[in-house]
């Protein structure tokens, strides 16, 4: 069973830029590029945790605040040569409105 | 084959290269970076194997790394881009109205684009007996192949040529237990890159391991012994030495045989402009060994590959980017010995020589000067400041202020980092190179081979070593030198802002300035970004450009901004932020301090410091609070996060203090009220004293004023980071407001020229005092122009803690959305 649930408008996010959202104790970094695509990232940097939301966004990409690791968005996953992912959760835009699939959150805390 | 296919439309095109080596390769990767999808790629390769290090053979041959371990590009690479190699396939003509090229066994290949990448062949002596077998050149795997043959089955080797290549060969054979001697014409070493000093000593140490030499020795012959291999070497002066070996490392002559054939223009070199191509046929490339621009064929790993990024870049049908020379530099690789030689090295009319010589300890270092620049030099023995010296040569950078301690190289001129070692070879792979990141030998030498890094920015990017202060970047260096082998330290002279366009930070500036560009996708259409919305390199940069610009007119880009500057606090390690509230001048008063602890406490802030700049700081507190924190204490920003102004220390003064002479307390009051919330290319640190006791620490901050009887001394530039400055003297004034007024210009022409995360230490040193002192001293009216467009840019700034406290600006940048 999916777990797909209402957040926020896209249009509360900045552009380009990032909310953070709390579930069940976990923050889920929700993007915005230039071009309006979302994406849903753990709020965690492989790299040492930092928190990607504050970062910059650009392109397809955040750089960590903390020692400026790449991640993609799309991914997950640090740019090379950095290796590591962040989780991902799927998105959905429906009526200007983003939802999450949060269920693999909800299956660790259930 | 379709002549007639238009650029760049319709089927790919052909593009077929000629040399399998460093250059041509580079100049591939390079490309299809670029334009991966343009050609259909044919390589042809006279050797036998795929893509290797050429400058690695020296420890191949000394057996310190195998054939395996210098391979660049495997086999697979060629496959996974869908390059049609050729190997052991050597081209034998080029049909150039066809536009074919043809090997020696018939195969043929059409083309669009032609690269010739032949590089150079050994210069074998035409003396009697030079076809003798056991007489081989240096060039190619083959070569060491047939040494490390020759080195089991025979004992006397004979090196002729005592240049790079030649000691490098004669070192790797002495290893292989053969005895050696290098014959050598001139009068000493590698008289091309030392002079006769350095040279003596490197012979020394060479001596000490075993080699021999005969110098000032001209080859008459090459003796056969009974088998028709070589045994002897015979001398014009009638001497001889015995030879079961004779290794010709005189010299290298461009591979040109071909391009002659199909009537390219050829002068020492294939002749080659400035974009690559041939004079001859602009279809027809030349890159590396085998090309001459300007009438020189480098035979040095760097400009090749500058020459690479060129090439690729009009084959890509970018069209930008002329290669326009290189400076270049030697290091040579024998393992425990360090010699490091650039430019005019020799000296002459016109020149100083700053020189170091001790003999016992195997050091010595020669400096040349021109004009207050450094021309040349050359080093034996401890070379840890060759990337540097390096780089003082490239930038043509003025030396004078530098010159007392130059010779004792970067560490002695202000850059403490962490002192460390200093030569590469010596160290273990567990010793630590960069203090910052924890990175150890081992961990670079390990990447260096593995994914096969070849350039100090690459090192950077994997290992992260050297790329945080910095101070370890010589030893990087080396480092790469030994494990890569060559000189990878040559960066591009100008630098670009990022990765996203080729434009300099001043032509940013100048764009911005002239054509009056108010908001990032403004100056990112107007020049040509490659991104579609830059990087984090490029936007706060830009950001700053325009606010800087455009006071009152651009508008700021908080997206653009690194989140201290976009949360007005600092982010720690855990997420949290810093809050460190301003003080004027260092003054605080009970009811501030009652508010502090009750907002520490109220909001369970775990630590409160005193910073070094005397204020106090707040840490761990959560993003979510900051509104509120800011709003119960009531304080303006101290901007401890952003490139703005920080505090401006100082001592009691006259107030209090019976050396006093000055007030320093109100003058640094003053100075703060004035310049708050100005924002810099970089953090801005002032600070005052009252008498030249200096208890405010003056002579480490960007601008330190300290109060005499009869004025005030302005110093600037100074700095207390990782590269430890003292301010300079700018100038004597005698009121407060003149203070005020010559600071303010000293600090808005940083703010206008200075390249973004400059700090004045860094933009003084380009520009030079001289230049500062011109525009802020002997020009008044400019003085004051600056002056007044610092105030003028200051007036339209508010406080950001204000704004977010009371005016609930940005009230979404705090906010957690709860699911």
């Amino acid at each position: 069973m999916n777990h797909w649930i209402d957040i926020l408008a896209v249009a509360d996010i900045p552009r380009p830029g990032a909310r953070v959202v709390r579930h069940a104790d976990i923050d889920i970094a929700v993007f915005r590029n230039a071009e309006d695509n979302i994406f849903a990232l753990e709020d965690r940097c492989p790299h040492k945790g930092g928190p990607l939301s504050q970062g910059i966004v650009h392109g397809k990409k955040v750089t960590c605040p903390l020692h400026g690791w790449n991640v993609e968005l799309d991914s997950g996953c640090a740019a090379a040569p950095d290796e590591g992912c962040a989780r991902e959760f799927p998105v959905r835009i429906e009526d200007g409105r983003v939802w999450l699939d949060l269920t693999a959150i909800g299956r660790a805390t259930a | 084959m379709d002549m007639s296919t238009p650029l760049g439309r319709g089927p790919r095109m052909k593009l077929v290269m000629v040399g399998n080596g460093m250059a041509g390769v580079r100049t591939l990767e390079e490309l299809l970076k670029l334009a991966p999808d343009l050609y259909d790629i044919t390589v042809f390769g006279a050797e036998p194997h795929p893509h290797y290090n050429r400058i690695l053979l020296s420890p191949v041959l000394a057996g310190e790394q195998t054939v395996a371990d210098i391979v660049l590009n495997p086999l697979d690479w060629y496959k996974e881009n869908g390059i049609a190699l050729h190997l052991g396939k050597k081209v034998v003509k080029i049909d150039r109205t066809a536009r074919v090229v043809e090997t020696g066994d018939g195969t043929r290949a059409g083309y669009d684009r032609l690269l010739l990448a032949t590089g150079s062949e050994p210069f074998i002596l035409p003396v009697s007996g030079a076809g003798l077998e056991g007489v081989i050149g240096f060039r190619d795997i083959a070569d060491v192949d047939a040494m490390i043959r020759a080195s089991s089955a025979y004992k006397h080797a004979i090196v002729i040529g005592g240049g790079l290549l030649g000691l490098e060969a004669a070192n790797g054979l002495m290893k292989r237990g053969m005895d050696v001697s290098v014959v050598h014409l001139g009068p000493w070493l590698m008289e091309r890159q030392l002079d006769e000093p350095a040279a003596r000593l490197l012979q020394q140490s060479l001596e000490a391991r075993g080699m021999r030499f005969l110098l000032q020795k001209q080859t008459g012959e090459l003796v056969a012994g009974p088998g028709g291999r070589v045994a002897a070497i015979r001398f014009k002066d009638g001497s001889e030495a015995p030879a079961d070996l004779v290794v010709m490392a005189v010299g290298i002559r461009p591979n040109t045989t071909l391009a002659e054939s199909a009537g390219l223009h050829c002068n020492r070199g294939i002749v080659v402009s400035d974009t690559l191509q041939t004079v001859t046929d602009p279809r027809i490339y030349s890159i590396g060994e085998c090309a001459a621009h300007r009438g020189i064929a480098y035979g040095l790993v760097a400009p090749l590959f500058e020459q690479a990024r060129v090439a690729a870049n009009h084959l890509a049908q970018y069209g930008i980017g002329r290669y326009e020379g290189s400076v270049t530099s030697t290091r040579l690789k024998v393992t425990g010995i360090d010699l490091f030689s650039a430019g005019d090295f020799l000296g002459g009319e016109g020149t100083e020589t700053l020189l170091y010589s001790d003999p016992i300890g195997g050091v010595y270092k020669k400096l040349v000067i021109k004009d207050d620049k450094l021309v040349g030099g050359v080093m034996v023995g401890d070379t840890v400041d060759g990337a540097w010296y390096f780089a003082l040569l490239r930038d043509g950078k003025d030396v004078s202020g530098l010159r007392d301690h130059l010779m004792f190289g970067q560490d002695h001129c202000g850059n403490l980092g962490h002192q460390g070692h200093h030569r590469a070879a010596g160290m273990t792979d567990d010793m630590e190179v960069c203090g910052c990141n924890g990175v150890c030998k081992g961990d670079i030498v390990k990447a260096i081979r593995e994914k096969g890094l070849f350039t100090l920015e690459d090192v950077r990017k994997h290992t992260k070593a050297s790329s945080s202060c910095g101070s370890c970047t010589g030893l990087v260096e080396q480092i790469l030198a030994f494990t890569a082998g060559g000189d990878y330290s040559a960066a591009p002279k100008k630098k670009s802002v990022c990765g996203c366009t080729d434009y300099t930070h001043e032509d940013v500036r100048a764009a911005i300035r002239n054509n009056k560009l108010l908001t990032i996708p403004q100056v990112m259409t107007f020049m040509e970004w490659r991104t579609p919305d830059g990087c984090a390199s490029c936007r706060p940069a830009l950001n700053y450009y325009l606010l800087s610009t455009w006071p009152g007119e651009a508008e700021d880009d908080p997206q653009s901004r690194f989140i201290n500057e976009r949360a007005h606090a600092n982010i720690q390690k855990d997420g949290s932020y810093s809050v460190i509230p301003r003080m004027w001048g260092g003054i605080t008063t009970p009811a501030e301090l009652r508010r502090i602890a009750e907002v520490a406490e109220k909001y369970a802030i775990p630590t409160v410091k005193v910073t070094g700049g005397q204020r106090i700081d707040l840490l761990g507190v959560k993003k979510a609070d900051l509104p509120k924190v800011w709003a119960d204490l009531d304080m303006p920003s101290g901007h401890a996060y952003g490139k703005a102004l920080r505090t401006v220390k100082t001592c009691v003064g006259s107030e209090w203090c019976r050396f006093g002479t000055q007030d320093s307390t109100q003058m640094g009051i003053d100075l703060e009220k004035v310049f708050f919330k100005m924002w810099a290319p970089h953090k801005v640190k002032l600070a005052v004293s009252g008498c030249p006791r200096n208890c405010a620490e003056v002579a480490i901050k960007d601008v330190g004023i300290i109060g005499v009887d009869s004025g005030w001394e302005i110093y600037v530039g100074g700095n207390g980071g990782i590269k430890t400055e003292v301010a300079q003297f700018l100038v004597k004034v005698k009121t407060p407001d003149e203070v005020l007024e010559y600071v303010g210009a000293f600090l808005q022409l940083y703010r206008e020229e200075a390249r973004y995360l400059d700090r004045t230490v860094h933009y003084l040193e380009r520009v030079g005092l001289d230049y500062v002192k011109q525009r802020v001293l002997d020009d008044a009216d400019n003085r004051r122009a600056l002056y007044e467009r610092l105030l003028f840019a200051l007036s339209v700034e508010k406080d950001p803690w204000v704004e977010r406290a009371k005016e609930g600006k940005l009230a979404h940048e705090f906010e957690t959305v709860i699911a």
